[in-house]
């Protein structure tokens, strides 16, 4: 391997009931990268985030995580090796506390979460650390607040908090920007960009915009296959995937500062 | 828990103390064994999300071990109640490991059809009487105070409803209840968080089926036989009934909807028949109709609503 691999795909495929939702995907995620996965609706961005996290068990093919071979591990195990993943509709607790909401996550390092006689002021001692990835996020004052009454895009920073507790080598994001305005966009674009730092970012982004600003690479998958990859300046200009975004998102591929 | 809760339930807890001087107490402790039934229920659909359709199972069989236990093996009162709901829980563990593996529909379809088989098995096996029951349980002594004595009893049955409340309270608000919320509110973001799901929620079932095992360990004391009305589904729905009227995913709400629908029971069984079956129903009707959180869960939302107004 000529490139320092964190993650990798040999072969991919996921067939349901003789539906090819995946076909045959190989994919090199570089250490330290922000790689972004795109392409049209039902292209298989979000079944191969699935495949990824062992939410789904893939037909054919292995995965390897630095150099292990994890095709076969259950979800959770995935998350305890460090690639935790967001979901696309919002993946918080919603009448838990914003605070309690992150402190789910660090809750497991402290190995009591199975002690139901332990009061749970013992988690108390979480707090700061959690209030340290609030004010990353810049949620810092909602922390009492119940998760339910805050706002779309607070919820979504929230749950890059959440992720972020687990401190993961490999985050994975689905759509992380999907349904925002304009200046949450900027907001979680921004943010994405600062806690890449010591980490690897896989994204499942529709968003021109974010993928040309942050991204270090990008795969186009339409129909379950890589259609193309690489940096943003040539995927783009590749009459291939052109073709597959075909309408206004054309353009949209083209001049993604005019978006 | 904030200082007027804690008042509450000292009132309470004084209220129970000196309630046998004007009430019937083995009416008071049928509403005791059954609120603690409902609680233990409640630990599982209001804090976990999992709606068990075959709860009466664990009602019953520790109901019979109990039974058996004190009459048979002539064993101390104490231990005959721990032995039921040592019982329960262990069946707990069975049926939990099955059931668990599938959600919503499913899993309620798993844990009523599993609980069925235990009934027919309780109607056949020799030990449990069949039709008859199992009659003339001996109450026993403990610590030399003799319990055929219902005061006496009462005050050993409002211990074991306390302290068993007391760690239901404290499961809820244990680190062990902060995963079990975060799974009943969002399953895949807690798989995805590296908690293995299914082993919390059996654990959540074990201490459930434990629990109202102890309740019907309790119960068996209480009237001296254990029957298979115990272990029939109609407990199994009552249960249910108790807790969405009382309020699901509330602490108090189960002992409310209980201390109704007993209460309620026994008000009208001499006076309406069979009637008694129909006024359930309706109840639970307008129940789902006109008030979902239940009585606890609206009671909490209208002063939440009034304290809003005035600020």
């Amino acid at each position: 391997m000529a490139e320092d691999c964190i993650l990798e795909t040999t072969g991919l495929v996921k067939e349901f009931r003789g539906f090819v939702a995946v076909n045959d995907v190989n994919l090199r995620v570089r250490r330290g990268h922000i790689h972004a996965l795109i392409g049209p609706n039902g292209a298989g961005k979000t079944t191969c985030f699935n495949l990824l996290t062992k939410f789904l068990e893939p037909t054919r093919g292995t995965i390897h995580f630095n150099g292990s071979d994890i095709t076969h591990e259950s979800p959770e195990k995935i998350a305890r090796r460090g690639i935790v993943r967001s979901f696309q509709i919002s993946a918080v607790f919603p009448h838990l506390t914003v605070l309690e909401n992150v402190r789910v996550a660090l809750q497991r390092k402290l190995g009591t979460s199975f002690h139901f006689w332990k009061s749970e002021r013992s988690l108390d001692a979480l707090n700061g650390r959690a209030m340290e990835l609030l004010a990353a996020v810049g949620l810092e004052e909602y922390a009492g607040m119940v998760t339910v009454e805050m706002p779309y895009g607070r919820k979504r920073a929230l749950e890059i908090a959440t992720t972020l507790a687990l401190d993961p080598e490999l985050m994975l994001l689905d759509e992380p920007t999907q349904g925002m305005g304009h200046e949450d966009v900027d907001r979680v674009m921004q943010l994405i960009k600062k806690v890449s730092a010591n980490r690897t970012i896989l994204m499942v982004e529709h968003n021109m915009k974010v993928v040309a600003g942050i991204s270090d690479t990008l795969t186009v998958l339409a129909r379950g296959a890589v259609l193309a990859e690489g940096p943003y300046a040539e995927v783009a200009a590749n009459p291939l995937v052109i073709e597959a975004y075909m309408g206004t998102e054309v353009t949209e591929l083209a001049s993604p500062a005019g978006h | 828990m904030s200082r007027s809760v804690q008042v509450a339930y000292l009132i309470g807890l004084g209220l129970l103390l000196l309630a046998p001087t004007f009430i019937y107490p083995i009416l008071v402790m049928k509403v005791l064994c059954f609120a603690l039934f409902a609680c233990a229920f409640n630990l599982l659909l209001g804090y976990t999300g999992l709606l068990s359709f075959g709860h009466a199972v664990f009602l019953g069989s520790a109901a019979y071990v109990t039974g058996h236990a004190l009459k048979v093996w002539e064993v101390p009162t104490l231990v005959g109640i721990l032995l039921g709901a040592g019982a329960s829980a262990l069946l707990g563990w069975v049926i939990g490991s099955l059931a668990i593996r599938r959600q919503g529909i499913y899993f309620a379809m798993i844990t009523l059809a599993l609980a069925q088989m235990m009934f027919f098995f309780f109607l056949q096996a020799p030990f449990t009487g069949g039709e008859d029951g199992l009659q003339g349980v001996p109450r026993g002594t403990l610590f030399g105070v003799d319990l055929a004595d219902d005061v006496n009893l009462y005050y050993l049955v409002v211990a074991i409803f306390a302290s068993s409340f007391w760690l239901i309270q404290r499961t809820i608000h244990s680190p062990f209840g902060q995963i079990l919320k975060a799974i009943r509110e969002n399953e895949p973001r807690a798989i995805s968080l590296g908690y293995d799901v299914a082993k919390y929620k059996l654990l959540a079932f074990v201490l459930s089926a434990g629990l109202a095992g102890l309740a019907g360990a309790t119960k068996t004391l209480v009237f001296k036989f254990a029957t298979l009305t115990d272990a029939h589904w109609h407990t199994s729905g009552e249960v249910v009934l108790m807790t969405l009227l009382g309020g699901m995913g509330t602490v108090f709400g189960p002992v409310v909807g209980a201390t109704v629908i007993v209460t309620l029971q026994n008000e009208l069984a001499d006076k309406v028949g069979s009637l008694v079956t129909v006024i359930m129903g309706a109840i639970f009707v307008v129940c789902v109709l006109a008030f979902r959180r239940g009585i606890v869960g609206e009671s909490i939302a209208l002063y939440q609503r009034m304290i809003g107004q005035k600020r």
